[in-house]
């Protein structure tokens, strides 16, 4: 009877986690897909000119500018997590393991502000000075987004890389090729779902990032042709606007939300997919 | 857990005030709300005014210049504050301008351009001037800040500044230039300053009261905000700050109204970096 009533209990515990992401998303869409229809999907997805004042809703710079954020930011964070994690499961001597981990999680602590600050301060300067340009720009958030991803990346591609059984690894080995061929050759191409999965987790947080993205972007409405100009993503236009927004630019901005939402749950069933051991 | 019993008791104690403090029922609590740019200035007031005045409660809400109109037109609140100019179906209210805002234009305290025209200073937003050589300066790229769609600053800014030159539509109503898609944008007078702080190439608009020594205001048509010049309407680019009563203010909200208005009220608001308007 005991046993039933926790069991339950659990059960509506873990439904009422779930009910919040129904509940965000259905608020979202109820205030979002109106707008959408009266201006028109297309307009609002393909349309460049975003001006709610004067009835112009066009969030396509800022759909292009979070691509391309989000793709620069996940190859800074692959090539240094990946390297990072490649390190740590087979090169780096066991004590200092112990002491890099710890230190990459703490990464994972820093509060976004933070990182936002440091690239005000440090970054969008050295932009500035050595490419020219605002220095706020595509590159100044894709670079501090790849050092926010790294915890997220290193930490599941490490775990795929300790899942490869060690008989992959012992037998490559016993066939004379070095450690660096294993890695690369054996155990990289076995680990690849868990490195895909990484990324895509990786490139989930680097789309819903945003108060370190609205600190050093720029923020501007212009289509990013160049790394070094301005960018607007959809989560720092949801930020900037909503102090004062009403009426159909407060709804244009869940709209914003929403278009934010199925990217990030496209991402996700990706991931998902990716993941599935095979049958 | 007394403290967080004490936090929800004193919400519940204001929350039973509120409908009390509006109108005519209380005589010792009363309520503003509104513009999120006077907020501040009036909490701040209200603090001053309550040491001077035990037994005397003023609590300072925002929610925006709009919702500020409709909570005094609906007598939800005793003051409304607004940061805009009421709209010809909003007269009615009564107007008391509290401090004169001045809106500057703020360049690198390096940049040597100090003055520009204001069809200049349009065309730095919109795109048309690019290069700090056309206006008499260094050959180096404008970066241009404006504030967030929907910022009261940047509603002032467009109504002066941004109209300059432009014509008048059918209905005989002057719109706005656009800013240009590549002007930067920040959503506090904080960050925009902080910016054209470090940038020896950007301008952007602030309430002049934040101008320090890292920025330089610059004269619009050759006039610099200073105290005088605002006063005397002479500077372009200037807001009122106005508190809303909905017919004559009584009792308490007449009383603290008063004080505002008064030197020592007037003298608190000009060391925040308003301008008197007595």
């Amino acid at each position: 009877m005991r046993e039933k009533l926790i069991e339950k209990g659990l059960l509506l515990v873990a439904f009422s986690a779930v009910a919040t992401i129904f509940l965000i998303a259905f608020f979202i869409f109820r205030e979002g897909v109106p707008l959408v229809a009266k201006v028109g999907v297309w307009d609002f997805i393909a349309s460049t000119r975003w001006a709610p004042s004067k009835g112009q809703f066009g969030i396509l710079p800022m759909i292009v500018g979070s691509l391309e954020v989000t793709i620069l930011a996940v190859v800074f964070g692959a090539v240094l997590g990946l390297s990072c994690a490649m390190f740590l499961a087979e090169f780096a001597p066991r004590w200092s393991v112990r002491i890099l981990k710890p230190m990459i999680e703490l990464l994972a602590g820093i509060p976004s502000v933070v990182y936002g600050f440091i690239g005000v301060v440090v970054l969008v300067p050295w932009i500035r000075t050595t490419f020219g340009g605002p220095g706020f720009s595509v590159l100044a958030s894709s670079i501090i987004l790849g050092i926010m991803i790294l915890p997220t990346v290193i930490a599941i591609s490490l775990d795929a890389f300790h899942a490869v059984p060690p008989l992959y690894k012992e037998g490559s080995l016993a066939l004379g090729a070095t450690r660096w061929q294993t890695l690369y050759r054996v155990q990289l191409p076995a680990a690849r779902s868990g490195i895909i999965a990484a990324l895509i987790l990786g490139m989930g947080r680097a789309v819903g990032e945003t108060m370190a993205v609205i600190m050093v972007a720029g923020n501007a409405l212009t289509m990013p042709t160049s790394l070094l100009q301005p960018v607007r993503t959809l989560t720092s236009n949801i930020a900037l606007e909503m102090g004062y927004a009403s009426g159909d630019h407060q709804a244009a901005l869940f709209a914003t939300g929403m278009v934010l939402f199925v990217i990030i749950a496209v991402l996700n069933t990706i991931a998902l997919v990716v993941t599935r051991p095979r049958t | 857990m007394p403290i967080p019993f004490r936090f929800a008791a004193a919400l519940a104690c204001a929350a039973l005030l509120l409908p009390l403090g509006c109108g005519r029922a209380s005589k010792t609590a009363i309520t503003l709300a509104g513009s999120t740019s006077v907020e501040p200035f009036a909490e701040l007031l209200a603090e001053h005014y309550m040491a001077q005045h035990p037994g005397i409660k003023i609590s300072v809400q925002g929610g925006g210049s709009s919702a500020g109109v409709r909570a005094v037109t609906s007598r939800i609140c005793a003051i409304g504050m607004s940061s805009r100019e009421l709209n010809p179906e909003e007269k009615a209210l009564v107007e008391i301008p509290i401090a004169h805002d001045a809106i500057a234009l703020i360049v690198n305290a390096r940049n040597p351009v100090r003055r520009l025209t204001m069809a200049q200073a349009r065309d730095v937003f919109t795109g048309r001037v690019r290069n700090w050589q056309e206006l008499g300066g260094p050959n180096r790229r404008i970066t241009a800040i404006t504030r967030e769609e929907g910022s009261g600053t940047r509603a002032s800014f467009d109504e002066r500044v941004m109209v300059a030159g432009m014509p008048k539509d059918k209905d005989g109503k002057t719109n706005p230039a656009a800013f240009a898609p590549d002007v930067l944008v920040q959503n506090s007078n904080g960050s925009v300053r902080e910016i054209v702080a470090s940038d020896p190439a950007a301008i952007g608009y602030i309430s002049s009261g934040l101008i320090d020594e890292r920025v330089a205001a610059v004269a619009i048509g050759g006039v610099t905000p200073t105290e005088a010049t605002i006063r005397s309407g002479r500077y372009p680019v200037v807001r009122d700050f106005l508190f809303l009563s909905c017919g004559e203010p009584t009792g308490t909200a007449k009383a603290f109204i008063e004080y505002v208005l008064s030197d020592s009220g007037q003298k608190a608001l000009a060391e925040e970096g308003l301008t008197r308007v007595k």
